[in-house]
């Protein structure tokens, strides 16, 4: 399998990225001004501050040239994993639902925290089969996942929620606990904790491996159980 | 020609930076502030200013969650 991690001016969790994703597998960079996804298999849009975030968290980003190459990507079934600025940056350009508002409490947060994986049958979540919870860290301002009553209603009909916060453990005032949402037709993916910074023993928990775990086995078996 | 664009969390959606606000008012001695919001003034020079509701639409705003209004400018509209 094969990553590509875009590289925005200010993304500052792709080299984290990069690392997480060769434990699995080869990854490139994907640079923000190219056209070219260089063949890769699934396309990660990193976290960080892409374009500085100015006027909103990944409201810029949005028009970069990858970002043409990215959706005409997913439109067409490709694997996007966006990671808490990755995935301001998919609400923005509508290949995910809803929106990331700034934490209830205006404060940044950092800190490890434990999330429900709510489906395994998911190109995303598949390796999560016999590990439910995971340990995974948040760190941003801006993480309150939005939509309104009538589409979180949807969302969660279609079984698009993939991932929540546990109980008592959602930092950001996220509606329903939400963690994590997918597009229709599962094939993009959005989530503020950070998978790629729990992969090693050495910062306390490699449950973020799960995701990237998920990803190979579906590009090397995309039927799902 | 100067356009003002203000950008302003829907209605109905939690605004922390709102609260916080209303909070610190009463701790100064102003009494019966109620409904405060905060959002963004964006002051813009354009060639065009019918042009102006679909770069609210597009960048200025995120309509899910934010309401646009343009102000001073000869044509005035709004999105909700």
């Amino acid at each position: 399998v094969k990553f590509g991690v875009v590289r925005f001016p200010g993304s500052c969790d792709d080299v984290d990225a990069l690392l997480a994703a060769q434990r699995v597998g080869d990854a490139a960079v994907l640079w923000h001004a190219d056209r070219d996804l260089q063949g890769v298999d699934a396309v990660i849009i990193p976290g960080g501050f892409s374009y500085g975030d100015y006027l909103r968290a990944g409201a810029i980003a949005r028009f970069a040239p990858v970002m043409e190459e990215v959706a005409d990507f997913a439109r067409s079934g490709g694997l996007v994993l966006g990671i808490c600025n990755g995935f301001q940056v998919l609400c923005e350009a509508h290949l995910l639902p809803g929106a990331l508002l700034p934490n209830v409490s205006l404060r940044f947060i950092c800190r490890q925290v434990e999330l429900k994986v709510t489906r395994t049958d998911t190109a995303f979540t598949r390796a999560c089969q016999r590990q439910r919870r995971l340990s995974i860290p948040v760190k941003h301002t801006t993480g309150r996942y939005y939509a309104s009553e009538h589409q979180l209603d949807q969302l969660e009909a279609a079984g698009q929620v993939l991932l929540k916060y546990a109980p008592g453990q959602n930092p950001n005032g996220s509606v329903r606990d939400i963690a994590g949402v997918g597009n229709e037709q599962g094939n993009v993916f959005g989530l503020m904790p950070h998978p790629e910074h729990a992969v090693d023993p050495l910062t306390g928990s490699t449950d973020g491996l799960a995701i990237f775990e998920s990803i190979r086995a579906h590009v090397g078996d995309p039927a799902l159980v | 020609m100067r356009a003002r664009v203000l950008v302003r969390p829907k209605q109905g959606i939690l605004d922390p930076q709102g609260q916080a606000v209303e909070r610190a008012l009463p701790a100064l001695g102003f009494q019966g502030v109620r409904n405060v919001h905060v959002g963004r003034l964006i002051e813009l020079d354009v060639d065009d200013a019918r042009q102006l509701p679909e770069m609210c639409e597009r960048l200025l705003s995120n309509p899910l969650i934010e309401d646009w209004e343009i102000v001073e400018a000869e044509i005035v509209e709004a999105g909700r």
